[in-house]
């Protein structure tokens, strides 16, 4: 069988600090019709740079250096725009990370999926919309004959990246190149998305690179997998084999499942740091988001908020906080009831609960160095200054593992976004807290940057005895550091209690859903969970 | 910021030389000026010649020596009144954006029924009101320039406000003052930047425009805008004059738009 696509040799440079420097070094693959590619590895690893460059296009600052990208007899490399553009669309589709932001949000679903096919020529709009509602149809939409006539908002996130998915087959390309097309998702979701990559690889016969930095996602849909990093390529081999047998280190690193940690007891005994009780809260003042929450954290203990998005758990964290005011219930913390609006609030009691973010870009003042984001909280709440202030920041640079002399002085902009996690970390230890707010901390961070951190918090959690209040989705989080679960959908708790409980059945129907839609690290997962549950996507 | 001046591209330099030979010439104006800022030393409407560099003006004053001084007055009254105005403008602009709800309503209505004048007529009526003295020039316009930076200082800085770090110095227990000198006010400093610049001309150029209506300075003192209004009657016989001071004027405006540009392409996070 021929090769769609070649790539030899293929190295691309890109421009910063003056000079061009090589970001994707040597790398060569074919992909045959009907087969599918997983390109997998951390950020940075240069995996979306080699998919779009197998459409011959680079991100603005990049080139291609060398090497040769042959399409299907057609040189990519160097060709003129105009060659190009006739392939691009037609030939190779691509399907980006987050559909809603790829949508031009004025047009309709169904104009946005005949543009492509109409401007180059290949049918009338007439029948592209016939073609389109053929091909929601076949990637599970609901209501496929209505649904392209709806605005990009109107749909749900797995809807909107499905659409994009059938958009990318508007001109039946040969080609799709999947570019974290899951990643901005919900488990539940996911696999709807995972389903129609699926049909289309399988039964519509298109080769496909997917590109992920989830080896188990990436397990469900690909023949062959190449592992990268900083460019280069570590190992190559078949789906199978890979997982079951592999050959280098970094590859048997990213296959860890992450290392539970024992569990530790949890009482009723125990000391209460945090008490909410009956919680409800709104944002216009009328309709709830929040209705009857109780928990409760205790000493040295860490409890896992879990819930998809809009299940209100980050909202949960703004009530507790008091910058979302509760309309009702109370929340009681270290013994005292506190006052629900901030401003009200003492600042001792600001300084015994702190919180680290989602985002360690946005949460961190790209204007500040290390030295003041640190230094802020001992001012402020201690008072220490000058020398005792550089002394206790080193301390808690070298707490947070980073080299106090090679940090301390950098902007927040100069560091990584796993070292700008840790930066946030120590901002919170400065303020030695009892109870720490962890809002979706490792979801924006690669896998093995997202585990030093858990274990950081971890060993942290060990020395002072804090607790930890963790909001995320990521059930495998949960697994990893959880003591309690408390598990939200819709504004309301339906399940918690100890880990051991709550993830061993009998399960709630809906942790029962959550449970079983993370991917695991068997290719064979995917398809028997679509077997046994068909009606998940309808 | 030294590296920063060394990266500049050549259009930047071109506008630091325009604004430094101009800052220069308004500093050792006495030095520069070969007569006195009002003393008449020639004829009407003289022309060029090695006596009078630029020609002489409608009442025989040496033209070159009133530019010299003219530049004295025309920018410094500019410079203090856009540091007014961005003072005014943005500090009110940071409180609202972040304070919000009712302080926010209350400072956005009164700017928007300033806003609602057209900015020369209430200029012009506040001064035949007050009288056209200097003191009274700069505040006026300030005020109705501030009106501008307000809305700009507010938006970016409700922009900044959102972010996470902002929302951590509040969980911290942090002050209105800190917040916005120590978290906003760094971040929104390019855009502010940039907008001064322009800001600076526009003043410039109102000033310009109030002499011409004779609000402005007053003579005899010498100011560009109210040269090319004196002057301006030379026109009609085909006369240069009053195109020198409307020329520098323009100098100017493009030299300090230059470095305004290129604060433009920085704040926006392109380097090339």
């Amino acid at each position: 069988m021929n090769n769609l696509l070649e790539i030899k040799n293929l190295y691309i440079e890109a421009f910063y600090e003056d000079r061009w420097q090589p970001i994707v070094r040597d790398i060569s693959l074919n992909l045959k019709r009907g087969e599918v590619l997983g390109l997998i590895g951390e950020s940075g690893a240069g995996k979306s740079t080699i998919g779009l460059a197998a459409m011959g296009y680079t991100r603005q600052g990049c080139r291609l250096a060398s090497g040769s990208i042959n399409l299907d007899g057609i040189e990519l490399f160097d060709a003129p725009d105009e060659d190009l553009r006739l392939v691009r669309g037609s030939k190779i589709a691509y399907v980006a990370q987050s559909a809603a932001a790829s949508f031009n949000p004025s047009h309709r679903v169904i104009k946005q999926y005949a543009e492509a096919p109409v401007h180059h020529g290949i049918m009338s709009y007439q029948k592209a919309e016939k073609e389109a509602i053929e091909i929601y149809k076949r990637l599970f939409l609901p209501t496929p004959e209505k649904i392209g006539y709806r605005y990009p908002h109107e749909l749900s996130g797995g809807q909107l990246q499905r659409t994009m998915v059938a958009m990318a087959m508007a001109c039946k390309p040969d080609i799709i190149v999947f570019d974290e097309p899951t990643t901005a998702l919900d488990v539940t979701t996911q696999i709807e998305v995972l389903a129609a990559v699926k049909e289309i690889t399988e039964k519509m016969d298109k080769a496909a690179l997917y590109i992920t930095h989830d080896l188990a996602v990436v397990a469900q849909v690909a023949h062959r997998i190449m592992v990268l990093r900083n460019g280069r390529l570590v190992e190559e081999g078949e789906t199978r084999a890979l997982i079951k047998n592999p050959k280098r280190k970094y590859t048997r690193e990213l296959l860890n499942v992450r290392t539970l940690r024992e569990e530790k007891n949890i009482t009723d005994k125990m000391n209460v740091i945090l008490k909410i009780e009956d919680v409800a809260a709104s944002y216009t003042g009328q309709d709830n988001v929040l209705e009857d929450i109780d928990l409760v954290v205790r000493k040295g203990r860490t409890i896992a908020l879990v819930g998809e998005s809009g299940s209100g758990k980050s909202t949960l964290a703004k009530v507790i906080t008091g910058l979302l005011p509760a309309n009702n219930g109370s929340i009681t913390f270290l013994g005292r009831e506190l006052p629900k609006v901030l401003k009200k609030r003492k600042k001792e009691d600001l300084r015994r609960m702190q919180m680290i973010y989602q985002m360690p870009d946005t949460a961190l003042n790209p204007k500040h160095t290390v030295r003041k984001v640190i230094g802020r909280p001992l001012q402020f709440y201690f008072g220490i200054r000058g020398k005792k202030a550089e002394d206790r920041i080193k301390d808690l640079l070298r707490d947070i593992e980073l080299d106090p002399d090679i940090y301390i002085d950098r902007l927040t902009t100069e560091l990584s976004g796993g070292e700008k996690q840790r930066i946030c970390i120590a901002r919170a230890l400065a303020a030695e807290p009892d109870l720490i707010i962890c809002d979706e901390i490792t979801s924006a961070l690669d896998q093995l940057v997202a585990e030093g951190i858990l274990n950081l918090l971890q060993d942290l959690q060990n020395k002072t005895n804090m607790s930890y209040l963790f909001i995320t989705h990521d059930l495998a989080t949960v697994k990893a550091i959880a003591d309690k679960i408390v598990i939200m959908l819709e504004g309301k708790i339906i399940e918690q209690g100890k880990k051991k409980q709550v993830l061993s059945p009998p399960h709630h129907e809906y942790t029962d859903k959550l449970l079983a839609s993370i991917p695991e690290m068997d290719p064979d997962w995917l398809d028997n969970l679509l077997e046994n549950r068909p009606s998940t996507f309808i | 910021m030294l590296k920063l001046l060394q990266q500049s591209p050549l259009s930047a330099r071109i506008g630091m030389g325009i604004v430094i030979l101009n800052i220069l010439v308004a500093g050792f104006a006495p030095l520069i000026a070969p007569y006195g800022e009002t003393s008449v030393v020639g004829d009407v409407w003289e022309s060029f010649s090695a006596r009078f560099y630029f020609g002489t003006d409608h009442i025989g004053r040496d033209l070159f020596t009133r530019m010299v001084f003219g530049a004295r007055n025309t920018i410094a009254l500019a410079f203090i009144t856009t540091i007014l105005s961005f003072s005014f403008g943005s500090s009110l602009g940071f409180i609202a954006a972040v304070k919000g709800g009712w302080t926010d309503q209350a400072l956005s209505r009164i700017i928007d029924i300033i806003m609602a004048f057209p900015t020369l007529i209430f200029a012009l009526m506040i001064l035949s009101v007050l009288g056209s003295s200097i003191t009274t020039l700069i505040f006026t316009i300030a005020i109705l320039d501030s009106t501008r930076v307000y809305r700009l200082s507010r938006a970016v800085a409700m922009d900044i406000e959102v972010m996470e770090f902002v929302e951590a110095a509040r969980l911290r227990g942090e002050g209105l003052w800190w917040i916005i000198r120590q978290e906003i006010l760094p971040n929104a400093m390019p855009p502010l930047i940039a907008e001064f610049g322009l800001r600076f001309c526009f003043v410039f150029l109102f000033i310009a425009s109030l002499s011409f209506l004779g609000l402005g300075l007053q003579p005899p003192l010498s100011d560009w805008g109210g040269m090319v209004r004196e002057n301006a009657g030379a026109i009609t016989f085909g006369i240069y004059i009053p195109l020198i001071p409307a020329g520098a004027i323009a100098f100017l405006t493009v030299g300090v738009n230059l470095i305004v540009d290129w604060f433009l392409h920085l704040s926006s996070g392109l380097h090339e």
